[in-house]
């Protein structure tokens, strides 16, 4: 097994395997504890709560990748999960239903990828240091939708919308599938387009990048731009499953675990790697620790002691494999 | 002579750092507050805003020792939270129980920050990060989620309601005495200068000689520490012990250190411009406060937020302009 998936990637990759084997060990922990784990409910259940958090830390991942982070991701997903009910539930929505579902995913969605263009600009052409730029939209963020939306928990009832969430293709959970997509496409661009590899090159050494002729700015705006927009999306699902949206809520502590499940799948915090897969997989374990924890009746608040152990140990490994 | 008054701008601004700008910034505001409004010079604003800004006081000043490293501290809004708790849980000991205990609480977690950068060498974005997960964790967990009220008949009530020599709150009258402290420690010891030079630049501060593991025990000790004291002027300040408050105070933190013109990469910034600092950011709600008030505007809480991070805008725009041009360093 670990020798075929090694031959996979071309080269053995401790840091992944260290993950893969937390996988293993939390799968099978389950399998002798948890009540109803190998339930087909469970896996949705699971499958939907990670989605976001999938979604999200892939798009993380490439910005780490260039050397930055990302800390509005929570904040712009509540924006996008704040416009889409605004959109839809609108006179004109009503009106129109095709073109108002079509305007509340796409705007949101626009909106987002303008808010990675502020980050990204702000990071490479003004030179403003990541955690500074992105805590803009950290703190202004949810106060805009909040603005929007009045403060209010906007409840809806609209069934092509909620198909985001809610809807199922072959059986699972359409926004699994997604992530699926998003993925496979994103490991693409790492590993196959010159974006990808300039993407790299920027994050593995910004210096030497510029002088062969890269362009910096665009590629670290551009991975920006995917994070806010994939958060975006997130932000929509988030709505589209709980058919309402609360401002305050939609996204909140969502840069951390994203930040978590990028490190916890291997990504190096100095840029220079983004594997996409190792992110989903870094989802996939935070939310199976934090789904065991609560399936045995253990409190989410120690589920948070938890996490903080995982990324503590993940980060730990992976320094002690680099000296 | 013209040329010659720019060169000496310029220089001013090299040698004191990016923080020209915080203190026009600061008086203007404070000249503009006290010619708009009737009340703002008065001593029940001027009590009642020291005595709420306090507790972000101390944490910038913590925050900006670990950004003088070149490091961060994300715990210390869970810090603050959880020392909340455990100094209303100590509350019926007294102050002089409940008031060091909290700050010990603090300065365990941020012990066991420097453990993690130090001697696992974890970067200090992701073991502060953990920290407060774990902090906010434990002060869910040992107040079952409640806010935990605090006995009134302790003298632990009088640090957040009376006046020290009947002219200033207790909290103002502590931080002031550890703001002091800590320029003393920052710009008058060997400690403080090796927390420069660490900043400025690790390796060749080792090289040197320096001993740039204390420098750095030191700095995420303080953090936890100021966590702590400000953990005990929320319990005070509220009357109870806050497991839910703290969230994204590290982050106004680290905007006042930033908006004092402290570059997050270390080795150049100072106290009193991060003082001044976390006093603008308070400025900017307490004049909304004012502009509410006179019924001019109505600006709820959202709106607040957001002119606040618009606010922050603007003055990394304004120091990124001022850093391109004395130095050509990031922000």
């Amino acid at each position: 097994m670990t020798q075929t998936l090694a031959m996979m990637r071309g080269r053995f990759d401790p840091s992944r395997h260290g993950a893969l084997l937390a996988l293993v060990v939390i799968v099978l922990f389950n399998l002798a504890v948890t009540p109803n784990f190998l339930q087909a409910q469970t896996l949705f259940v699971n499958i939907s709560q990670v989605a976001t958090i999938a979604i999200v830390a892939m798009g993380m991942t490439l910005v780490i990748a260039t050397g930055g982070i990302d800390l509005s991701v929570g904040a712009v997903m509540a924006l996008s999960g704040a416009l889409a009910p605004l959109i839809f539930l609108s006179d004109f929505a009503t009106a129109n239903p095709g073109l108002g579902l079509a305007a509340s995913i796409l705007v949101p969605i626009v909106v987002a990828l303008c808010c990675g263009i502020f980050n990204g600009v702000l990071v490479s052409v003004l030179n403003v240091q990541p955690i500074v730029a992105t805590l803009i939209f950290f703190i202004s963020g949810r106060g805009l939708a909040q603005v929007l939306t009045n403060g209010n928990l906007q409840t809806f009832t609209n069934p092509s919308f909620s198909y985001l969430g809610t809807g199922r293709v072959l059986g699972l959970p359409f926004q699994g599938w997604l992530v699926l997509l998003i993925a496979v496409v994103l490991f693409w661009v790492v590993t196959r387009s010159v974006f990808g590899r300039q993407l790299l090159a920027v994050g593995g050494n910004e210096r030497a990048a510029r002088l062969s002729g890269i362009p910096v700015h665009r590629v670290k705006i551009g991975a920006y731009v995917i994070c806010a927009g994939l958060s975006g999306l997130a932000g929509l699902i988030v709505v589209a499953i709980n058919s309402a949206s609360d401002a305050a809520r939609i996204g909140n502590l969502m840069e951390l675990d994203a930040i978590a499940a990028a490190v916890v799948g291997g990504t190096l915090l100095q840029g220079g790697r983004a594997p996409i897969f190792g992110a989903v997989l870094g989802a996939v374990i935070i939310q199976l620790v934090k789904y065991t924890l609560l399936a045995n009746g253990i409190a989410d608040e120690v589920a948070l002691i938890a996490k903080a152990g995982i990324i503590i140990a993940a980060v730990y490994l992976q320094q002690a494999r680099k000296e | 002579m013209l040329d010659n008054t720019a060169f000496d701008l310029r220089r001013y601004l090299r040698g004191g750092g990016h923080s020209f700008g915080v203190w026009v910034a600061l008086v203007a505001m404070i000249l503009f507050g006290l010619i708009r409004y009737e009340n703002f010079g008065g001593a029940y604003n001027i009590s009642s805003f020291l005595n709420y800004n306090a507790m972000f006081i101390v944490i910038s000043v913590g925050m900006c020792f670990v950004i003088l490293t070149g490091g961060i501290d994300l715990s210390v809004g869970s810090v603050a939270a959880f020392t909340s708790v455990v100094a209303a849980y100590l509350s019926p000991y007294g102050i002089q129980v409940a008031l060091p205990g909290a700050v010990l609480a603090g300065l365990a977690i941020g012990g066991l920050n420097a453990l993690f950068v130090v001697a696992m060498r974890i970067p200090p974005f992701i073991a502060t990060l953990a920290t407060m997960l774990g902090a906010k964790g434990g002060a869910l967990v040992i107040s079952g989620a409640q806010t935990i009220s605090i006995d009134w008949g302790s003298n632990f009530t009088r640090l957040g309601m009376e006046q020290a020599f009947g002219i200033l709150p207790w909290t103002i009258v502590i931080t002031a005495v550890v703001v002091i402290a800590l320029w003393i420690v920052l710009e008058r010891t060997s400690l403080g200068r090796t927390v420069l030079a660490v900043g400025g630049g690790e390796d060749a501060s080792t090289m040197m000689g320096l001993d740039v593991t204390r420098a750095k025990v030191f700095v995420y000790a303080l953090s936890g520490a100021c966590g702590g004291l400000a953990g005990v002027f929320l319990a005070s300040g509220f009357g109870a012990g806050q497991p839910l408050e703290g969230v994204g105070w590290e982050l106004s933190a680290i905007a006042s250190v930033v908006v004092g013109g402290t570059l997050l990469t270390g080795g150049m910034g100072s106290v009193g411009a991060t003082v001044a600092g976390a006093l603008l950011l308070g400025l900017v709600f307490n004049i909304l406060n004012f502009e509410n008030g006179r019924g001019v505007i109505s600006l709820s809480a959202y709106w607040q937020m957001v002119i606040r991070g618009g606010f922050l805008f603007a003055v990394i725009l304004l120091q990124s302009h001022l850093a391109s041009r004395s130095k050509g360093t990031t922000i």
